[in-house]
């Protein structure tokens, strides 16, 4: 019996763990030789641009200082232009005796985002409806003003991150549910209601968003009787709101695609009308289909915002190029380069997140079915 | 029969554009009557049990049902849906639901129970279909028999006067139909009125008092079902029997 039961033991052994890491080494990177040459090609370039980033970003960078004159090495990073300059980059020109003000909002924007992060058991989905119809309202209330004994501060005033934020937050916070009485009024029944959105939709869809800006800041004042009373930066606002609610409501039109024929009919055939029937089966089906494509256009809305640059707002991206332009900084390309990587960095490190959420939302909701 | 019918088509017919799906339907249901409707695919089965709750619209004719016409009135549709339960092949299940909610929205939105006593109308209606014990669970996590099973009990917890079935266990593994066609029999034998599409004749023969013939959009031929399967007038329900027959 021996001889039969001892190879039969060794291989029981977990393969992993007595082969060890080179073997897992050789199997996924170094199985041909064409791989093998892939592996270490891709290992120079990594070691090219890795050491590039440590000796450009870290060791030759200069992290502090008053003008473009501390930064003297033009192969390292002039950080000490985003650390002189960090205040107005986040305010803006938010009157700085009242700035308490703006980190309030980041601090309750921050609350929001934890509202749809974390699960908090039986309340989430209250908590969640809360903060959604709560946030914006506490948000206008503390940046602008003018109630309950808080300073009025026109939004004129609002730049640098404050503004891109207020901008995609309204531009999401308002687009979700404009997107989701779009779309459907789109899919009504009712031929005029339908052809109405479906044009609506068409039309912002179908026109450069540089334009729509430019003529909503220029033609509002007058479309609208006393439109030059509304603030230049409400009247983006609105133009943000407008075509990403077209985007949205496409968006909520692909979920409801993806819901089968039958889930309407069993709904109509226990007798549910037509609003109770989409309130409490079709769309929050539809809705969670949604979810990835809609945190998709959240992505580009938040990207999107820099083109208000092109109407004269400093929103984050705007406010670094305008404090490049102050004589202090002006130098050698080197600030440019890494006034921009900044940028990059701070765009980067909202749209990852946003994707990250995605992603989670992903997995969890193919767990559900 | 003094009684009037519960279902009446008359001179029923509906187009799907250019094509006419359904042919002059005369149609008299009585209370408690339990109905098989057959037929090859396509011959316009189910586009006529669907005009019954309106799933479908009827363009010509009169279609009565528990005494009220169907017409475009919103209110009508309502009232008869709330008379009229039905069963689909695929389930239709809300799979974002619990079971036990599944039965509880119609019984709460609809007939406007509160949802404690909805959930004891639920349980009653799992138990009947021997199911109680999956209430929590989600319809996902169910075979395709629990799955109808439940579509049932929710068409049932409704108090319907009428049932519809549309081909109920044509998407289930043969092991499953059985405990599906057990509770549409124990239904049957409490006095639903029923109408069933189906090729079960097992089913057709024990349970129906009357079987219904249809080829291209019409009804070719009525009768009990021991006349009908042993000996079809029409040629086109002879070849039709040969082939079910064949099948099963
Ligand atoms: N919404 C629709 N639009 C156009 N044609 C349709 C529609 N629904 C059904 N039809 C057509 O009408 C005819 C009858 O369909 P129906 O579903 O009533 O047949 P059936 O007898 O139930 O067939 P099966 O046994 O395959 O279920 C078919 O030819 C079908 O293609
Ligand atoms: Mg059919």
């Amino acid at each position: 019996m021996e001889p039969i039961l001892k190879p039969f033991k060794e291989q029981q052994a977990p393969p992993l763990q007595s082969s060890g890491f080179v073997v897992w080494l050789r199997s996924n990177f170094f199985s041909t030789w064409i791989n093998s040459l892939m592996t270490i090609g891709l290992l120079w370039v990594i070691y090219q641009i890795g050491s590039f980033v440590i000796n450009w970003g870290f060791i030759d960078a200069v992290w502090f200082g008053e003008s473009a004159k501390a930064c003297p090495n033009v192969h390292g990073a002039c950080w000490a232009f985003v650390t002189d300059r960090w205040r107005l980059f986040v305010y803006g020109l938010y009157p700085s005796e009242l700035r308490w003000r703006v980190d309030v909002f980041y601090g309750l924007g921050a609350l929001t985002i934890a509202a749809f992060v974390f699960s908090f058991g039986p309340i989430t989905k209250r908590l969640r409806l809360t903060m959604f119809i709560g946030f914006p309202i506490a948000a206008y209330i503390l940046l602008v003003g003018g109630m309950v004994g808080l300073k009025y501060v026109t939004p004129e005033d609002f730049g640098g991150l404050l503004l891109t934020v207020v901008i995609a937050a309204v531009g999401i916070f308002a687009s979700i549910p404009l997107g989701l009485i779009l779309m459907l009024g789109r899919t009504s029944e009712l031929k005029v209601i339908s052809k109405v959105c479906a044009y609506y939709i068409e039309f912002w869809r179908g026109v450069p968003h540089i334009a729509v800006i430019v003529m909503f800041v220029a033609l509002l004042p007058i479309f609208i009787p006393d439109g030059n009373k509304i603030d230049i930066v409400v009247r983006a606002l609105i133009a943000f709101a407008a075509f990403n609610s077209a985007y949205m409501a496409e968006v909520f039109r692909g979920g409801l695609q993806s819901i089968p024929a039958g889930q309407f009919e069993a709904s109509k055939a226990i007798g549910l009308s037509y609003w109770k029937m989409m309130g409490y089966i079709i769309l929050p089906q539809a809705i969670r289909n949604s979810v990835p494509a809609l945190v998709n256009t959240c992505i580009s809305i938040f990207k999107e915002t820099t083109i208000v640059l092109l109407i004269g707002f400093s929103d984050f991206l705007g406010i670094i190029q305008l404090s490049l332009e102050d004589p202090k900084w002006l130098g050698p390309p080197h600030i440019f380069s890494s006034a921009y990587v900044f940028a990059a960095l701070i765009y980067f490190s909202f749209t990852f997140g946003m994707s990250k959420y995605s992603l989670r939302l992903e997995n969890r909701t193919n767990v559900d079915h | 029969m003094s009684e009037e019918p519960v279902i009446l088509f008359d001179k029923v017919n509906k187009w799907f554009g250019d094509f006419h799906v359904l042919r002059d339907i005369d149609l008299a249901v009585a209370k408690g009557e339990r109905i098989v409707i057959c037929g090859p695919s396509g011959s316009g089965k189910s586009t006529m049990i669907r005009c019954i709750n309106r799933l479908e619209e009827h363009q010509q004719g009169t279609i009565i049902v528990d005494g009220i016409e169907l017409t475009d009135d919103i209110k009508n549709i309502d009232s008869i849906r709330s008379e009229v339960g039905m069963v689909f092949q695929s389930f239709n299940l809300f799979p974002h639901m619990t079971v036990l909610d599944n039965l509880v929205i119609g019984q709460h939105l609809v007939r406007r129970l509160p949802k404690g006593e909805a959930e004891e109308v639920a349980m009653t209606y799992l138990e009947r279909v021997k199911i109680a014990d999956q209430a929590n669970k989600h319809p996902g996590q169910l075979s395709g028999g629990q799955q109808q099973r439940v579509a049932i009990a929710r068409s049932l917890c409704m108090k319907p006067k009428i049932m519809l079935f549309d081909e109920v266990t044509s998407a289930l593994d043969p092991e499953m139909v059985k405990e599906v066609l057990d509770v549409m029999v124990d239904l049957a034998e409490e006095g639903m009125t029923m109408l069933v599409v189906t090729h079960e004749m097992g089913f057709a023969r024990t349970v129906a008092n009357r079987v219904i013939f249809m080829d291209e959009g019409q009804i070719i031929e009525e009768n009990t079902p021991g006349a009908f399967f042993d000996n079809p007038a029409s040629e086109r329900a002879q070849s039709f029997i040969g082939q079910v027959l064949h099948h099963q």
